[in-house]
C-alpha cells in the first residue's frame, strides 16, 4: 500500500515547482519598476471601472505611464506602512472625509499649482492646498411621482416630519454618504436638533435600512415605500441602464428632488485627490491633478458618472442638465468632515439601522 | 481499534534515545517550528500591537450603544450556521459514504461545489430572486392579487435568518469534506462490531462512528465559524451588524484602526476560547485504528422511501448552494459577457490560478511541517507557539491584512535603513506591494486550514505505526515520507483544496496587498459586486466558481481511492474473510 501511494507525490511537488518557476518572474517585477523614471503611481480609492479611462486618457496624452491599486479600505494604511519608501505619487479618494484622514496622519503635503486653483472653487478644496476636490455629488431625495404630492417633501427635515410615517427607505444610517449627511445637518443645526431629525428619520422608516441607493428606488417602484435618499448620479446611471432595462423603470417612477432650496442648500460630496508627502514623483503627480481638473477630463467625470464637474463653465451631461439646477450647500467641506466621528456614534446611539 | 482513555503516550521522538543526549543535539524539527511560527506568527504580533494605541472614547460608545447587540448577533450567527453546517455536513457524508441510494456515485463529488461559491455572491443572487421587488415574490402577488407586502407573509432574505442561510449553504461542504475524510478512514470492523453487538445503524451512527470522527468534524466546523466570524462581504450586504461589521465601522468610520484592532484581538480571544473549550472536552481521548484490516464499504442498501429521502438530502443542498447561483449567474452572464471579456479576464484568471497554487503549495509543505513537529511532542510549548501561528484563519481578512502591510513595511525600511548607512544603496521596498505579499497574506490566512486537516489526519495513524519504525530504525523523517505521507494523502489533498479555493474567494487582503495593475478574478469581481453590480462581472464570478470545481473532483476521485483497501480486486478476498480486531495499542 505505502509503496503504491507514495509515487503519486510527484506530479504535487511537480507543481509546486512549475508554480514557483511562473512566478519568479512577477515576483522581480516590482522590482524592476522602480527603475522607471517616466511613471505615475496612484493608491485609489475609487473603482476601477471609473477611473481607468481617466488613466488611459492621460497615459495617451503624455505619455507617462500611470500604475495603479484600487481598493475600497486599507490604502491609507499601506501608505503608512511603506513610510518614506511608497512607491506611490497620488492618492484617490470617493469622498472628503477618506482624504481628511490621510490629512490627519500628515500622510500628504501640499499641491503647487495655480491651475488647479483657477479650476476648482475654493470651498471644494483644502485651506491649505493639501487635497482637492475633483468631481461633486448631490445628496438627493427620490419621491414616487404621483404618491408624493408637490411640495409634500422640500427639505430634508421633511424626512423626519409625522406625515412621512412608513413612507421612507434608506440604506444604511453607517454607510458613508448617511453618515456625510447627518454630519451636515449637525454642522448646520447642532447635535441636538440632528440627533432629533435621525430619530424622527429612523420612527418613519418602512424597512429595516439595507441595500445600496439604487435598491431604495427599486422598493419606490415596489410600493415598499415613497421617498429615499440617494446619490444624484445614480438617477442617471439608472437612467441609462440599458443592459438591466428594469433600472430603468425604477427611476421613471420617481422625482429627484434637490431638498433645501430655500435655505442652506442640499448636502453635496465630492471625489478628491492628493499627493503623498513621499510622492517620488512629484512633478508628475502635480501635472495628473491639472489633468484630472482640466476640462477634458471633467467632461470626462460628467459623462461617465453622471457627477457634476467642479470646474467652472465645463458642461454637465445632458441628462443632469435636465434635472434642473440647485443650490449646493456652501459650507466649506472640511467643517462637515469634522462632525464625520460624532455623527457616525449618533448613527449608534439612536439605532439607526436595528 | 482503540478509544485509549487516560493513556498518555510517551513522546516518540525520544523512544530509543537516551536521556540526556537530545538537549546537545540541534533539532531541526523544533527549530523549524519556531522560526515557522514565529514568521506566520509576526503579522497576528503587528495587530496586538496596533491594539495596544489608545482608541479614545471609543469603548465608552460602544458600551453604550451597540456593543451587546454586535455580541449577540455575532453569537447567534456562528451557533447558526455551526449547527447548520454540522448537520447538513456530517448528515450527508454519512449518507454518502455509508449508504447506498441512486446518485451516491454523483454525490460524492458534488457536495463541495457550493464551496467555490464565494458567500457574497450567493447573497447577492438569493436577494435578487428573494426579496419584496424579486421575481418570487412578485409572482405570488401576482397570482394572489396582492397588492402590497402587508397582505401576506414572506420572509426577509436580508437578515440573520438569510444570513444563517447563505453561509450554511456554501460553507458546509468544510464538515462534509472532513467528515467524510473521516468515515472513510474509519475501519468497517468497528461498524461490523457495533452492529454484531446488536446496535442498529441509527445507534452505530451517533455512538460509535460520529464520536470517533469527532476530531475531524470539530476541526470543519471550527473553521465555519471562524469563516463565519470573519465574513464582512455577506453580513454587510444584509446590514447584519456583527462583530466584523463592528470592527470595520470603527475603523472606518470612526478613524480607529487601533479600536478596530482592540475588536479584533477581543474576537480572537473568544476564538481562543472556544477551540481550548473543544480540545478539553476531548483532553484524554485517542482516536485511531489499529487495525489493519480495512476494505471497501459495503453501504447499507436503502429501501425505496429512505433512499428517495437520502437523494433529496443530498440534492437540495447542492441544487441551493450551486445549482440556483449558478444558472443566475449564467443568465447575467450571457448579457454581460462583453464587459468581463474586454477587461483583462485570461490574465486575472492566470493570476488567481497562481497565486491560489502557490499558496496552497507552500501551506501544505508548513501545514505537514508543523503537525508532524507537534506529533514528535519533543518539546511542550511548542504545541502553543504552533496553535497560535494558525491563528491567522481568526482575525478578519482586512485587518490581518493591515497586519502584515505594518510588518512588511517596517521589515523592508529596517532593510533599507541598514543598507543606506552600510553600504550606501537604497534597496526601497522589497517585499511591500509584491506577489510574495499576497502570497504571504494567503499563507498566514490559511495554514490553520492545512496544519488543521493534516493534524486531524495525523491524529487517526497510530502511534503504534511510529513506533514500528521506530523500532525497524527509520529517523522521523524518513517514518513520514514513508508512513504517514501515504497515509496522509487524503487529508492532504483536503487541504490543498481548501486553501486553493479559499485563495480563489479571497479578498480583502488581496485588494490591499496586490502590486500596481494587478487584478485576479476575486478583485475584478469586487469591484462590481460592491456597487450591487454583479451582473456586470458574473463571467469572472463564474470563472472562480469553475475554478474551484476541478480540484474539488479531483480531491474526491483521490480521497475515494486514498481509502485503505478500496482498490477493487484487491479487497475481493478479505471481504468474505471476517477478521478480528487486533488490539495492539498499550
Amino acid at each position: 500500500m505505502f509503496q503504491s501511494v507514495s509515487t503519486n507525490r510527484k506530479p504535487i511537488l511537480l507543481l509546486s515547482l512549475l508554480s514557483i518557476a511562473t512566478a519568479l518572474p512577477l515576483l522581480l517585477s516590482p522590482a524592476l519598476g522602480h527603475a522607471e523614471d517616466n511613471v505615475l503611481n496612484v493608491y485609489s480609492y475609487r473603482q476601477a471601472f471609473l477611473i481607468e479611462p481617466l488613466l488611459k486618457a492621460y497615459e495617451v496624452k503624455t505619455g507617462t505611464k500611470v500604475q495603479a491599486v484600487f481598493a475600497n479600505k486599507g490604502l491609507l494604511q499601506r501608505l503608512q506602512a511603506e513610510g518614506q519608501n511608497s512607491p506611490a505619487d497620488v492618492v484617490l479618494t470617493a469622498d472628503v472625509n477618506q482624504i481628511a484622514e490621510f490629512q490627519d496622519e500628515n500622510l500628504l503635503q501640499s499641491i503647487t499649482s495655480p491651475t488647479l486653483m483657477t479650476n476648482i472653487p475654493p470651498q471644494y478644496r483644502d485651506p491649505g492646498n493639501m487635497w482637492t476636490g475633483l468631481t461633486m455629488r448631490a445628496r438627493a431625495i427620490y419621491a414616487h411621482k404621483e404618491r408624493v404630492k408637490p411640495g409634500e417633501v422640500t427639505t430634508y427635515e421633511d424626512l423626519a416630519k409625522p406625515h412621512m410615517k412608513g413612507r421612507v427607505c434608506t440604506r444604511s444610517g453607517k454607510h458613508p454618504y448617511n453618515v456625510s449627511l447627518l454630519a451636515s445637518m449637525i454642522a448646520a443645526k447642532g447635535e441636538a436638533a440632528a440627533q432629533a431629525w435621525a430619530e424622527g428619520v429612523k420612527s418613519n422608516l418602512a424597512r429595516r435600512p439595507q441595500g445600496n441607493d439604487r435598491a431604495q428606488v427599486k422598493a419606490i417602484k415596489e410600493g415598499e415605500c415613497d421617498v429615499s435618499l440617494g446619490n444624484s448620479y445614480y438617477f442617471g446611471k439608472m437612467l441609462t441602464n440599458d443592459k438591466k432595462p428594469e433600472e430603468k423603470e425604477w427611476a421613471a417612477s420617481v422625482n429627484i428632488i434637490f431638498p433645501n432650496q430655500d435655505d442652506r442648500g442640499t448636502h453635496v460630496n465630492v471625489s478628491a485627490a492628493a499627493i503623498t508627502k513621499s510622492a517620488p514623483h512629484y512633478d508628475e503627480a502635480v501635472k495628473f491633478l491639472e489633468f484630472l481638473s482640466s476640462d477634458e477630463a471633467q467632461a470626462m467625470y460628467a459623462a461617465a458618472d453622471f457627477e457634476y464637474p467642479l470646474k467652472d463653465g465645463v458642461a454637465v451631461d445632458p441628462l443632469v442638465a435636465s434635472w434642473g439646477t440647485f443650490k449646493a450647500d456652501d459650507r466649506n467641506l472640511s467643517d462637515i468632515v469634522a462632525q464625520h466621528g460624532n455623527a457616525s456614534k449618533m448613527m449608534d446611539t439612536v439605532g439607526f439601522d436595528h | 481499534m482503540t478509544r485509549t482513555l487516560q493513556h498518555p503516550e510517551p513522546p516518540l521522538y525520544t523512544a530509543n534515545e537516551p536521556k540526556g543526549f537530545k538537549t546537545l543535539k540541534f533539532d531541526v524539527w523544533a527549530f523549524g517550528t519556531v522560526v515557522i511560527a514565529a514568521l506566520i506568527a509576526m503579522p497576528i504580533f503587528w495587530v496586538v500591537g496596533l491594539a495596544l494605541n489608545s482608541s479614545g472614547d471609543i469603548w465608552a460608545h460602544l458600551v453604550d450603544t451597540v456593543l451587546a447587540r454586535l455580541a449577540l448577533t455575532t453569537v447567534l450567527l456562528m451557533a447558526g450556521v455551526g449547527f447548520g453546517t454540522f448537520v447538513l455536513g456530517t448528515g450527508t457524508a454519512w449518507l454518502v459514504t455509508m449508504c447506498r441510494f441512486p446518485g451516491k456515485r454523483i454525490f460524492e463529488w458534488a457536495m463541495l461545489i457550493p464551496m467555490a461559491v464565494p458567500a457574497y455572491v450567493i447573497a447577492y443572487v438569493y436577494t435578487d430572486l428573494l426579496e419584496y421587488s424579486g421575481p418570487v415574490q412578485g409572482l405570488i402577488r401576482e397570482t394572489f392579487g396582492f397588492t402590497n407586502g402587508s397582505q401576506y407573509w414572506f420572509f426577509e432574505i436580508r437578515s440573520l435568518g438569510g444570513a444563517i442561510t447563505m453561509m450554511t449553504l456554501v460553507l458546509y461542504p468544510y464538515v462534509y469534506l472532513l467528515a467524510r475524510a473521516a468515515f472513510l478512514e474509519q475501519s468497517i470492523c468497528v461498524l461490523e462490531a457495533s452492529r454484531t453487538l446488536g446496535k442498529g445503524p441509527w445507534e452505530s451512527f451517533f455512538k460509535v462512528a460520529l464520536p470517533l470522527a469527532r476530531p475531524s468534524i470539530a476541526v470543519g466546523v471550527s473553521l465555519v465559524m471562524m469563516e463565519t466570524l470573519n465574513d464582512f462581504g455577506t453580513v454587510d450586504f444584509f446590514a447584519v451588524a456583527t462583530f466584523t461589521a463592528g470592527i470595520f465601522d470603527v475603523w472606518l468610520n470612526m478613524n480607529s484602526p487601533s479600536g478596530a484592532a482592540q475588536l479584533a484581538c477581543m474576537m480572537l480571544l473568544f476564538v481562543i476560547v472556544l477551540i481550548a473549550l473543544e480540545r478539553y472536552g476531548r483532553r484524554k481521548q485517542k482516536f485511531h485504528n489499529t487495525t489493519t484490516h480495512n476494505r471497501a464499504l459495503p453501504g447499507f442498501k436503502l429501501s425505496a422511501p429512505w433512499a428517495a429521502l437520502a437523494f433529496l438530502a443530498c440534492a437540495v443542498p447542492v441544487a441551493l448552494g450551486f445549482g440556483v447561483p449558478a444558472w443566475v449567474l449564467g443568465s447575467y452572464a450571457l448579457n454581460f459577457y462583453e464587459e468581463t471579456l474586454a477587461a483583462d479576464f485570461w490574465t486575472f484568471t492566470f493570476n488567481s490560478l497562481l497565486l491560489a497554487g502557490l499558496a496552497a503549495a507552500i501551506t501544505i509543505v508548513l501545514g505537514v511541517f508543523l503537525a508532524y513537529s507537534l506529533r514528535l511532542g519533543q518539546v511542550r510549548w511548542i504545541n502553543g507557539v504552533t496553535r497560535f501561528a494558525a491563528l491567522g484563519y481568526a482575525v478578519p481578512g482586512a485587518v490581518l491584512a493591515i497586519g502584515i502591510l505594518m510588518y512588511l513595511g517596517w521589515l523592508d525600511n529596517t532593510i533599507d535603513g541598514w543598507a543606506r548607512g552600510h553600504i550606501g544603496i537604497s534597496t526601497g521596498l522589497i517585499f511591500s506591494g509584491t506577489v510574495i505579499a499576497v502570497t504571504f497574506g494567503y499563507v498566514v490566512r490559511f495554514l490553520s486550514l492545512s496544519f488543521g486537516s493534516v493534524e486531524s489526519g495525523l491524529a487517526k495513524i497510530t502511534a503504534n505505526m511510529d513506533g514500528a519504525a521506530r523500532t525497524l530504525g527509520a529517523g522521523p523523517m524518513s517514518t513520514l515520507k514513508r508512513i504517514h505521507l501515504p497515509m496522509l494523502k487524503g487529508s492532504i489533498m483536503t487541504a490543498a483544496l481548501l486553501v486553493f479555493v479559499d485563495c480563489m474567494k479571497e479578498l480583502p487582503m488581496t485588494v490591499v496587498l496586490r502590486p500596481f495593475n494587478f487584478e485576479t478574478l476575486a478583485t475584478f469581481v469586487h469591484q462590481y459586486a460592491s456597487d450591487e453590480l454583479l451582473p456586470e462581472a458574473a463571467l469572472a464570478a463564474l470563472a472562480i466558481v469553475a475554478a474551484g470545481i476541478i480540484p474539488v473532483v479531483l480531491l474526491s476521485i483521490t480521497i475515494a481511492h486514498a481509502r485503505a483497501g478500496h482498490t477493487q480486486h484487491v479487497d475481493a478476498a478479505p471481504q468474505h474473510i471476517p477478521t478480528p480486531v487486533q488490539e495492539v495499542s498499550p
